[in-house]
């Protein structure tokens, strides 16, 4: 997904002459194409994320579009203060790009793990939050973001993810993307976890049961209109993501769902649990560690689905 | 345009100081010897150094004044009042349910507010955005901010403090409003905040110290912006929280406290208003 996004920042700097790069002292080579074709628009800012968001703020607040890149934890938590007060309060145009989602680095330790991102982000008024699920949604989602007026927090995996879409789809902020259609159980992935979703679809297939799966790239605002369509369509619907369970897409679907009279599809929530991860590994075995594996996902949607079938017989 | 001489310049101070005891005895709001503290350099800045149209606010080439120490914000107010930005008539409404003019300013209340704050530390990282811009868009405006002492215990501070010299914003200036105080005691006390004037040289900004009541080395200060050396300027300016009223001057406890109706009739008094 880095490498889409640095391709795409440098193909949009040529379209938008607003767009400034402001990076934290990472991916230097990754960008070496910007910056020798927009030299007095790149700047690294250092191992300093809260002056980084503010510089943006300042930027943006000077007429130019600032996008700000470095590892998901620093450029969000670390720098909630100034993305609370610089970006959304003055509601400013400024792009927060985070490279890492959820347990990307997870060998590099838990500080470098993003299991609450999307939470805190999602809590700020004006904010808007992307989580594309391939290197095409990427590209797509930077293009979108740099169209908005305010604030956009945009979380990307990290490289070599799976590429989901063959040919680029119908891609706006806030309009989920049906990547396979199904018609017993819907699977809404947001984020990295797309290929991972779409292979439990496969593995459900093989048991007897069709999933639909969605990309759920925007977690705010909701596609609502969605979530209703599929209430009502489905008896199981999913959301899975690399992040906590604690204010995530499934906290987000959940908190929409208890707002809405009684809908025919029960909500099963997958993501991290409400710990922090200490041992050793890569992203694969954490994901094995945390159930967040195609198996996993498939079997956990099987038991929903044989509860939610045996529950209306029942009844 | 320019030609107010320091006795007019003291005249204003005196007015926009005996308006803040004012505001703040009516509204019964903190922070008036953190705003009285800065009186001067808004003056100086204001009338004889910013160019800025009160009349064109939004003017891409204007110079820019950040009032990061939020705190302090009536001060600010009644400043962008007395140059015009907006009716005086809407002072009478500061810190009023409903009003614009919140004790602390949110984004856009009244024209010629730049940026809103109260949160300390951010107005420095913003100034070094609205400095880039400048030099990325070739103007050649100016960007001014002022910060309290109390400010520079944040982290964030610092951070823009390395930022800018590596950047060479010579256009770019620090101003600290140097009362010695902070909410809840010594500014050198509670963090080791002393020598403030090598800390900013030692970071690479070209470093004044002046009287922040001294209308004239003020002014010669700010005015002198880039100053040749090719980086960004830090000015300490010395103040007295509470300045201009002889009972708040250097009291801490002004800090909170607002004035009941004899302390407001007599600081009227000292600053010949009465």
């Amino acid at each position: 997904m880095r490498n889409a996004f640095a391709e795409e920042i440098a193909a949009l700097a040529a379209q938008e002459e607003r767009l400034v790069f402001l990076a934290g002292d990472i991916g230097n080579r990754l960008f070496d194409n910007f910056k020798a074709r927009f030299p007095t628009r790149f700047y690294n800012c250092g191992v300093a994320e809260a002056n980084m968001i503010s510089v943006a703020a300042g930027l943006a607040l000077s007429g130019f579009r600032p996008v700000t890149y470095t590892i998901t934890p620093f450029n969000t938590t670390r720098c909630l203060e100034q993305i609370r007060v610089d970006t959304c309060y003055h509601q400013l145009p400024v792009v927060i790009v985070g490279v890492g989602a959820g347990l990307a680095y997870a060998s590099l330790g838990g500080t470098h793990h993003a299991c609450e991102d999307i939470a805190l982000l999602r809590a700020l008024p004006h904010m808007t939050v992307i989580c594309p699920g391939d290197a095409v949604e990427v590209k797509l989602a930077l293009r979108a973001a740099l169209q908005e007026d305010g604030p956009v927090y945009l979380r990307l995996g990290k490289k070599g993810e799976p590429v989901v879409h063959q040919k680029e789809p119908d891609f706006a902020i806030g309009r989920a993307i049906t990547v396979r259609s199904g018609t017993e159980v819907c699977l809404l992935s947001t984020g990295n976890m797309l290929p991972v979703v779409v292979e439990a679809a496969e593995e459900l297939s093989r048991k007897g049961v069709s999933a639909q799966v969605m990309s759920f790239h925007t977690v705010k605002p909701l596609d609502e209109d969605c979530l209703a369509d599929i209430f009502t369509r489905f008896i199981v619907i999913v959301t899975v993501e690399e992040h906590s369970l604690v204010g995530g897409l499934g906290g987000g679907v959940a908190e929409w769902l208890t707002n809405q009279p009684p809908l025919k599809g029960r909500l099963l929530r997958i993501g991290t649990p409400d710990t922090f991860l200490h041992e050793a590994g890569e992203q694969e075995y954490a994901r094995e560690v945390l159930g967040l594996t195609p198996f996993s996902i498939a079997e956990r949607t099987l038991q929903a689905h044989s509860l939610a079938l045996s529950t209306r017989l029942a009844s | 345009m320019k030609t107010l001489s320091t006795g007019d310049l003291k005249t204003i101070s005196n007015e926009i100081r005996g308006k803040l005891v004012e505001m703040s005895y009516r509204a019964r709001t903190p922070h008036l010897a953190s705003a009285l503290s800065c009186v001067d350099i808004l003056v100086a800045a204001y009338w004889r150094v910013l160019s800025i149209d009160p009349q064109n606010p939004q003017d891409p080439n204007r110079d820019r004044f950040l009032f990061s120490k939020g705190h302090a914000a009536p001060a600010l107010y009644v400043t962008l009042a007395y140059q015009g930005f907006f009716p005086k008539e809407l002072l009478e409404t500061f810190a009023q349910p409903g009003s614009r003019l919140a004790e602390q300013p949110s984004p856009r209340c009244v024209p010629g507010l730049e940026l809103a704050t109260g949160s300390l530390g951010h107005g420095l990282g913003v100034g070094i955005g609205m400095a880039l811009g400048a030099r990325i868009h070739s103007r050649s405006y100016r960007v001014y901010v002022l910060m309290s002492d109390g400010e520079c215990n944040e982290g964030s501070v610092w951070e823009a403090a390395l930022f800018a010299p590596a950047q060479k914003l010579d256009r770019l200036v620090a101003i600290i409003d140097y009362n010695k105080w902070q909410a809840t005691g010594r500014s050198d006390e509670i963090m080791a905040l002393k020598p403030l004037k090598k800390k900013w040289e030692a970071f690479g900004w070209s470093t004044y110290e002046i009287d922040g009541h001294d209308f004239k080395a003020l002014e010669e200060t700010l005015s002198r912006v880039p100053d040749g050396s090719g980086k960004p300027v830090a000015i300490i300016a010395n103040t007295v929280k509470g300045k201009g009223i002889s009972f708040m001057e250097d009291d801490n406890n002004w800090h909170y406290r607002s004035p009941d109706e004899k302390q407001w009739i007599a600081a009227q008094k000292e600053l010949g208003l009465l």
